[in-house]
């Protein structure tokens, strides 16, 4: 009670007031626009590819997944709008389905081929999607399960599928070396693999085929005609029977869908998974404050600043937090606090970056460090403080502070974008260059260099003062719409999700139930600790 | 007044015995057999004796170790109760060497009215109609054939010694005589150990009444006024009610005056039933029945609409009190129901139910809510016995009034674990043909086909039990951590794709499987959505179990885990098993695959009584492969089509599990008919 007291005289937020209302009322628009995008991307390849898929007795991606999921398992679907905008909107979640669940009580990295998009076919976020899925895998010590059902690359785009490092390549890559480092890699097979496709199932620990409609072949027959000049069916040259009792390329034979997905779930429940939590538990606590207010403070203009705890107290358990240095640095709001009852150190922005907000920032990780709290950054930043006085107070060297100690952090990272994300704000705050476990952003984050204003002001002013001479004002007219116009389109948060800049875009609302998801693994996956951890006071 | 009562019986009736006895202040002791050795009645008596195994002939049946009981429990009166010994010589005679009370009428009376055709006799000298029919000696089937010319189609077949519908035969046709003569003494002889029969005219739409009679050993001979019992299945009455609807006072006293002068012509001193058959088509006088000289199931109803405890004056009668009081001060108020639950499946002609109740709750006994029970929780209900476990009795200034408390009784009575009949009971009861003149026809005008679940209910339950399996398969454990305990997490939720999951769920009690498809899908903590194809119902749990919630109603479902997927279900009176088969869970080993195309197996638990097949024999579609006997009842199995028998596992007189295989059988091959001569 007394701490309820203590929350009721912070709290600002008056869900009567105009602007409050006004926020949600826009914002209420913006979750409409992406449960429609969602909407778009759960709905595979559209009603008669669906169709014509089910008349061949198979499954559509989603079902399998919830069959092979334990009932009522959560899953924490990644990059779902992966693809939105691209190639005329034809490649809905870019052909693929990932995420984490629970198979047997294990959790488990799902990576499960699309079939009703282009056959499954791989465009470049679609290896995007694969690879990133197998990197948090692999981070977070996952089994890997891949429901194949996939036609190999797609070739008009073979240049971004196939050569480069992040392609193709790299998901075998990362098949082979998750394996060798103890995470079981197992795939079930319902539709043809050919040549690169054969290798999923090929390089994989176990791997089961479905009776009929499973095939795996380096070459399908047209190559082996053209090749070889022999003529034969794709059933006789790699159907699942040949696999499991001559060649011995698959393991398990299964009579039809449902069969081999109770066949993964039984070979998960054989794994001798060990149960392990490195962090100490607290009861969970839901927050006191109503999460469904988040949208009514964060608002949409992202000019318009807010008090970011806030935004803690409706995420945080209990509405509880441990403020560090609460007078000091006040820009950077640090502190500890347990999210469905895992402990973990919160930075969120709460204005522009000073020096001293900087090294409070660097001071929090280091404790955090010390004590092997995971960390959250919540970024809403245009960017650390400018000017002379700034310039003076050392503003490089102490934001570097900040960037250097989160870098180097031995604890799990894990980053929301709530507002802008702009300029070396964002390294500072553990942008995506700098790998965090997860990365998730809400639908009225902006990501770029600087924000469109801002870059249309340097852009015209740079025209102006060009040696390229006078400059006309239509062509510096010209210059600020089509830049405004470049950085409005590219700091859309769906402009990222779609290219994997994030790992998905979610609701204010979602926001704890994903991150507690995301400590959970954090937490049961083997920690990083070696040597000392100093806590410098800087 | 006697001060340890003996009670021969078990079940509902030495509950109820029980009870009288507490308010008078006399010690009990009840006898039970090794299969009631955690009976409700065992535990309610001061005392309690085994007296022998489960079959009712060595235990309930044995004079001998019922009269051991009572003299080494210096039991100074035998209450019989109903059924078993009640009306058997045997006991009184016992009784009387053994210098014990029996609670029940002189043997004499006992003696002359025990015979059907006996009872005949006295009935017309005493100027009492009896139904057209044979009743003599002469039991040759030859003139029981003549006999049967004269009266005419339809007529019955009894037993003699009969009760309760065994032995009993319609005959539509006298061509089939011999048939159902034979099936009538072989039931005779098995019930009652003698196979003599009676016929008599059948009435298309009878309606069967009887007056309560209760005599002293001081003269006195009062009438309590009548029950009406139409409503019966395969002759057993299920819904008595007093007084009865639609009779007109002359016929009533009619009634009255024969039933008197019967129970004056046999000195009758006790509580006894002279049961009468009326044509409801005809205006005719009421045709005399039998005469049953023992306490009645339905006894209730009399007891709640004249305020009299017959069991009290039973006790008091055979301690040689006199009535205090005169015919002209009995008075009846109200309106009495009375509807006898049975561990029995009306969906599936009557076949008996057998198991352990798992749950019981009686609705509270108030506002005119009576339960007289014989079972409470963890009862197991054997094949041995009668399939009787309650019975609900409602009592109200109007019928309408008794109607609505029945009814809600109906719903109330939580038994658990077993199906009863009290899905059709409230059907009877909730039907317009309920306030019409009541005919024993009821049952088969109302259902012609068999009652059945309603289709709509069976579908809920398949999605609750659905729901009970999911909510079941949850974890626990909140140290599992948001993974497991953020049920149905789905980024993808609020935009409509919710999570899912099929499942496939199968009634254990269908002879042919047939699975089917639910599909539950995850709304809310605590809520989810059940798609039977395209229908759907909202099922949500709380404290106690599951409710559904559809566009009509809100009902509760108590569900009881049963370990491998198995599920009972409970709501408002009615119960049923479902078992659920997950999609996605691992291959199992379905070891039941229900009847197997070449097998004969056991339905229920029981004794073979007959194997009327040798192996090789050929056997036509619908003929006696093997008779069982079954909870009282002989069930006949059938050849499902021309097969011929491969090999018989059991013989006559057999006890065999449920499920046992008795006889092996092979398709028989087209036997080609002879061509006609050229």
């Amino acid at each position: 009670m007394h701490k309820e007291m203590e929350w009721r005289l912070n709290t600002r937020v008056q869900r009567e007031s105009a602007p409050f209302k006004r926020n949600v009322e826009n914002y209420a628009k913006l979750i409409e626009e992406l449960r429609e995008r969602m909407r778009w991307a759960t709905a595979g390849g559209g009603k008669r590819l669906r169709s014509r898929h089910l008349e061949r007795g198979k499954l559509l991606v989603r079902d399998r997944i919830d069959l092979l999921l334990d009932p009522g398992s959560p899953f924490l679907e990644l990059s779902p709008l992966a693809g939105w905008g691209l190639y005329g909107n034809e490649v809905p979640a870019a052909g693929i389905v990932t995420g984490i669940g629970r198979v047997s009580g294990v959790s488990c990295m799902v990576i499960a081929n699309d079939a009703t998009v282009k056959g499954g076919s791989f465009f470049h976020e679609t290896v995007r999607k694969h690879v990133r899925a197998q990197e948090i895998a692999w981070e977070n010590r996952l089994p890997c399960i891949y429901l194949v059902d996939c036609g190999g690359a797609f070739l008009p785009e073979q240049d971004r599928v196939f050569p480069d490092y992040g392609h193709f390549g790299t998901t075998f890559y990362h098949q082979c070396r998750m394996s060798a480092d103890g995470l079981p890699q197992i795939s079930a097979v319902f539709g043809g693999c050919t040549a690169g496709g054969a290798y999923i199932p090929a390089l994989s620990d176990e791997s089961i085929m479905v009776d009929g409609t499973a095939r795996i072949h380096l070459g399908g027959p047209p190559i082996v005609k053209a090749a070889i000049g022999e003529v034969v069916d794709a059933e006789t040259l790699g159907g699942a029977q040949m696999h499991a009792r001559v060649s011995g390329v698959t393991d398990y034979l299964a009579a039809d869908e449902h069969e081999a997905l109770a066949r993964v779930r039984e070979i998960v429940a054989k794994f001798n998974w060990p149960k392990e939590c490195h962090v100490t538990r607290q009861r969970v606590r839901p927050p006191l404050l109503d999460s469904d207010d988040l949208i009514g403070i964060v608002g949409t203009d992202l000019k318009v600043s807010f008090n970011v705890r806030e935004l803690i107290w409706r995420i945080a358990d209990d509405s509880s937090l441990q403020e560090f240095k609460p007078e000091y640095g006040t820009t950077l709001v640090c502190g500890t606090a347990h999210l469905h009852g895992y402990p973990v150190g919160i930075l969120a922005n709460n204005g522009v970056l000073f020096s001293e907000s900087s090294v409070k920032g660097a001071h929090f990780i280091e404790l955090c460090n010390q004590r092997r709290i995971p960390l959250l950054f919540l970024q809403n930043i245009t960017g650390f403080m400018v000017g002379t006085e700034a310039e003076r107070g050392g503003i490089a060297k102490h934001s570097a502070k900040l960037v250097y100690a989160m870098a180097t952090a031995r604890v799990p990272r894990l980053t929301v974008i709530i507002g802008g994300s702009y300029g070396a704000g964002n390294y500072g705050m553990c942008g995506r260059g700098f790998g965090p476990r997860f990365l998730f952003a809400w639908p009225n984050s902006r990501i770029a260099t600087m924000s469109p204003e801002v870059a249309t002001m340097v852009l015209t002013d740079l025209r102006r003062s060009s040696l390229k001479g006078h400059a006309d004002e239509s062509v510096v007219r010209t210059i600020a719409e089509d830049t405004t116009r470049q950085f409005e389109t590219q700091s859309d948060p769906y402009y990222a999700t779609a290219r994997l800049w994030d790992d998905g875009i979610i609701e204010p609302a979602q926001t704890r139930d994903v991150l507690g998801i995301c400590l959970q693994l954090a937490a049961e996956s083997t920690p990083r600790f070696s040597g000392p951890s100093p806590v410098y006071r800087m | 007044m006697f001060s340890r009562v003996l009670i021969a019986n078990r079940g509902e009736i030495a509950c109820r015995v029980i009870r009288t006895c507490r308010n008078l202040g006399i010690e009990t002791v009840a006898v039970y057999s090794e299969a009631d050795v955690n009976s409700r009645h065992v535990r309610e008596a001061d005392h309690a004796v085994m007296i022998g195994p489960a079959e009712a002939k060595r235990s309930y049946l044995a004079v001998d170790a019922i009269m051991k009981a009572a003299a080494s429990t210096l039991a100074d009166a035998i209450h019989p109760g109903y059924g078993f010994l009640s009306e058997k010589l045997e006991l009184i005679d016992a009784c009387v060497l053994a210098g014990i009370a029996f609670i029940g009428p002189n043997r004499d009376a006992i003696a002359r009215i025990g015979s059907k055709i006996e009872s005949k006799r006295i009935a017309r000298a005493a100027g009492v109609r009896c139904v057209p029919g044979y009743d003599g000696e002469d039991q040759s089937e030859q003139s029981l054939r003549h006999e049967a010319w004269k009266i005419g189609v339809p007529l019955l077949i009894k037993a003699s010694a009969g009760g309760g519908g065994k032995g009993m035969k319609r005959v539509d046709n006298l061509e089939e005589f011999g048939a159902r003569l034979d099936e009538a003494r072989r039931e005779a002889m098995a019930a009652f150990g003698d196979q003599k029969v009676l016929l008599e005219r059948y009435i298309l739409r009878p309606r069967h009444l009887e007056v309560q009679l209760l005599g002293d050993r001081h003269g006195n001979l009062v009438h309590l006024f009548e029950r009406e019992c139409s409503i019966q299945r395969n002759y057993q009455k299920i819904i008595e009610e007093a007084p009865a609807n639609h009779l007109p006072a002359r016929i009533r006293d009619d009634m009255f005056t024969a039933a008197l002068a019967l129970g004056r012509a046999i000195s009758y001193d006790s509580t006894g039933t002279v049961e009468f058959v009326l044509d409801a088509d005809a205006d005719a006088p009421p045709y005399f029945l039998e005469m049953n000289t023992r306490l009645q199931v339905e006894h209730p109803v009399t007891e709640m609409t004249t305020g009299l405890d017959l069991v009290e004056w039973q006790i008091r009668i055979a301690a040689g009190e006199s009535l205090p009081f005169q015919q002209a001060a009995i008075r009846r108020n109200g309106w009495a129901i009375e509807a006898r639950i049975n561990a029995e499946d009306p969906g599936a002609g009557f076949k008996p139910s057998i198991g352990r109740i798992l749950d019981y709750a009686e609705p509270v006994q108030a506002n005119g809510l009576r339960i007289d029970s014989g079972v409470d929780a963890q009862s197991e209900i054997t094949p041995h016995y009668d399939s009787m476990l309650a019975k609900i009795i409602a009592f109200g200034a109007t019928r309408k009034v008794a109607k609505e408390r029945i009814a809600r009784g109906l719903k109330q009575l939580r038994i658990s674990g077993l199906r009863t009949n009290q899905g059709l009971l409230k059907d009877i009861v909730g039907s317009a043909q309920f306030d019409e003149t009541l005919t024993t026809r009821l049952l088969i005008d109302r259902f012609p086909d068999g009652w059945q679940v309603d289709p709509a209910l069976s579908i809920e339950a398949s999605s609750v039990a659905a729901a009970a399996w999911f909510f079941m398969n949850l974890p626990t454990d909140p140290e599992s951590g948001p993974l497991a305990t953020l049920v149905g997490f789905r980024l993808t939720a609020p935009s409509g794709l919710v999570a899912r999951y099929p499942v496939n769920v199968r009634d254990p009690s269908e002879r042919i499987h047939r699975d089917l498809p639910i599909r539950i899908e995850y709304l809310e903590p605590g809520t989810l959505r059940c798609f039977a194809g395209k229908d759907a119902v909202r099922i949500q749990r709380n404290a106690t179990g599951l409710i559904v919630v559809t566009e009509r109603s809100h009902r509760a479902y108590s569900v009881i885990d049963l370990g491998d997927d198995l599920f009972d279900l409970w709501s408002e009176g009615e119960c049923c098993q479902r078992i659920v088969l997950a999609e996605g869970a691992a291959p199992r080993a379905v070891t039941d695959r229900g009847e197997t195309t070449d097998q004969v197996r056991a339905e229920l638990p029981g004794v073979v009584a007959e194997v009327p097949v040798r192996p090789g024999d050929r056997v036509v579609k619908g003929a006696t492969i093997v008779v069982m006997e079954a909870m009282k009842l002989i069930h006949t199995l059938t050849a499902p089509r021309d097969v011929v028998i491969k090999k018989v596992h059991v013989d006559v007189g057999q006890t065999v599990a449920q499920g046992v295989v008795l006889v092996d059988y092979e398709p028989a091959l087209e036997i080609p008919l002879p061509a006609a001569a050229s």
